[in-house]
């Protein structure tokens, strides 16, 4: 009588957890009508800067807008700004990293010096410096971020390429002729590219943070267009007095980041059990 | 005498990056859209004013004109003076960088006090009770925005409660302090956070390391493998992200110096931009770059003073 024994696998607690988050936020991204009736730009004197009640679950601001309105629709446009900023520096950084630390020599010397330039400035000053080239809006946002968000990328994988580059596998395909881009899609990719999906989870949650702050500077979404850090910095006149206007959009803030923050986390699990 | 010929080396190699960062600042500010004298005059100014204006403000001449101008006063550590506050920029920006500073060194004190004792817990009782939440309080931190906090702070610990001043930096070294106490935690909060969970990694890796396990089978007392061994050793890549991070925070002021209205460095960068003050932000983004290139090399020195396995090529 053999015995089948059976391994019991379970998905990660923070990563299952996360799509949770992540797929409500998703939804309210994508069917904020279902959710509410008001226009979230629709304005009511009669109803200023009401505290939340049944009426208005949010409560209002001082043009009498819904807030709960205003914060539902602007999920659909901070995910988008989250993902949008983050995917572009995701594939031009990766592939920055691995032709610098695949080829080395002279390109990685000439990369890494760019590289050394564009480190010397803190993120928030050089992204705020290029909004305000690019004329403060939404696509000056995705702009900025997309000049400033390479760097990371470009640094995580070269590191990791430099580590894979001489394993045995990789000897191997030279040895046997393989071309170079046979060589780096096939052997070096795959490796290399975990960490960087890994980084991508937190540089989702950066990129919807840095962009609501630039908004809330006045630099990013311009005002009608419902934004959490826009709608946050609206209320900001009203600190005493409406502290609901801030506190809500805040926490789908909060909540919204947490949901990719918790895939990370749990990406980051899976990969390390894995032995990477 | 090795470090010293380091550090010269550094400041060296240093140079021809500034060098390429004075020009790009040059360029990028030039790109800005918008008229300085527009600005200034307003929207309903005669032609000849306009045109006057941009003379006084030597925006008339060519850009090689301007560059070599702006060059020249480089090298003499002259950063021009302002558009909107008719003062040398170096003036406005030796105020303004004492509250930057101050305000990075308060957030660096509160983020050793939130992060170090946290991390330390977690990592010696992985996977218990204190471990599992201290990491979730680090994970939500982490997705709390720093404006927001701080505004949240602000509306509970000023506005309502009126522990602290709404606003502003106050005259005098104690109304300084007060006021940099809620920027300075908001600011914390989130460097905290990443601050706990690397420390917790790192003291992870050393428990279970050898020199750990032979220090405790030498029969050397717990809390001495504690201090000597495993705290000594998981703050050094502790301390060099935290150092890093400090670099991080002086972009970070830009935020919470304007969510909690105090005159330093980001402050003026942001209203500069409105302003078009050309001067005043090359000046201040020149300045956050020297900033971060001697936090780094400060950073380097400072581990190969802690690790002594390290040694400066």
């Amino acid at each position: 009588m053999s015995v089948k024994i059976k391994k019991k696998s379970s998905i990660n607690p923070s990563l299952l957890l996360g799509l949770i988050i992540t797929s409500v936020f998703v939804f309210i991204a994508l069917f904020p009508s279902l959710l509410t009736q008001y226009d979230p730009i629709a304005m009511d004197s009669k109803s200023m800067l009401a505290a939340p009640s049944a009426l208005h679950y949010f409560g209002t601001d001082n043009y009498g807008r819904d807030i709960f309105a205003r914060t539902v629709y602007s999920t659909r446009l901070d995910l988008l700004i989250g993902v949008g900023a983050m995917i572009v520096p995701f594939f031009v950084g990766t592939t920055f990293g691995i032709i610098a630390g695949y080829y080395g020599g002279k390109i990685d010397a000439i990369m890494m010096r760019i590289l050394d330039i564009f480190m010397a400035f803190p993120y928030m000053v050089l992204a705020i410096a290029i909004v305000a080239i690019a004329n403060a809006g939404v696509n000056a946002l995705f702009i900025s971020m997309w000049l400033v968000g390479w760097k990371e990328y470009t640094r995580l994988v070269r590191s990791e390429v430099l580590v894979v580059k001489n394993a045995e596998y990789v000897e191997a395909a030279k040895v046997l002729g393989y071309s170079d881009f046979r060589i780096i899609t096939r052997s070096i990719l795959p490796n290399v590219l975990s960490s960087a999906i890994v980084y991508g989870a937190s540089d989702i949650v950066m990129c919807m943070m840095s962009g609501a702050a630039m908004s809330y500077l006045g630099l990013g979404v311009q005002p009608p267009t419902p934004e959490w850090g826009a709608i946050i910095s609206g209320g900001k006149a009203f600190l005493g007095v409406a502290w609901w206007i801030m506190l809500f959009p805040g926490i789908f803030l909060v909540l919204s980041g947490l949901g990719f923050s918790l895939i990370g986390d749990g990406l980051s699990d899976i990969l390390r059990q894995k032995g990477r | 005498m090795d470090m010293f010929n380091y550090t010269l080396k550094r400041i060296l190699q240093m140079i021809p990056v500034f060098i390429i960062v004075a020009v790009l600042v040059f360029v990028l500010i030039r790109l800005i859209p918008g008229d300085p004298a527009k600005v200034m005059l307003g929207e309903r100014a005669t032609e000849t004013s306009l045109a006057a204006m941009r003379a006084k403000l030597g925006l008339d001449k060519s850009y090689v004109t301007q560059f070599l101008i702006y060059a020249k006063q480089l090298i003499h550590f002259d950063l021009g003076d302002s558009i909107k506050y008719n003062m040398p920029v170096s003036k406005l920006l030796g105020q303004k960088l004492m509250v930057t500073l101050s305000l990075t060194l308060v957030s660096t004190l509160f983020t050793i006090i939130l992060s170090f004792a946290p991390g330390y817990i977690a990592g010696i009782f992985k996977d218990k009770l204190p471990d599992t939440i201290i990491r979730v309080i680090a994970l939500v931190a982490l997705s709390v925005p720093t404006f927001w906090i701080g505004l949240m702070l602000l509306t509970i610990f000023a506005v309502h409660w009126k522990f602290f001043p709404v606003s502003g930096w106050g005259t005098g070294i104690l109304e300084h302090i007060r006021g940099l106490i809620l920027p300075g935690i908001t600011q914390a909060i989130c460097v905290s956070a990443i601050m706990v969970r690397n420390l917790r990694n790192n003291v992870v890796d050393i428990r279970h390391s050898d020199y750990v396990d032979f220090a405790r089978s030498k029969g050397i007392s717990p809390l001495r493998v504690s201090t000597a061994h495993i705290i000594r050793n998981a703050l050094i890549p502790t301390t060099t992200l935290l150092a890093l991070r400090i670099a991080s925070m002086l972009g970070g002021s830009i935020v919470v110096e304007s969510v909690f209205t105090l005159p330093g460095l980001g402050a003026l960068l942001v209203n500069a931009i409105y302003a078009r003050d050309y001067p005043v932000v090359q000046g201040v983004v020149l300045l956050f770059v020297v900033l971060v290139m001697v936090i780094n090399l400060a950073t380097d020195i400072i581990y190969s003073l802690i690790d002594p396995r390290v040694k400066l090529s």
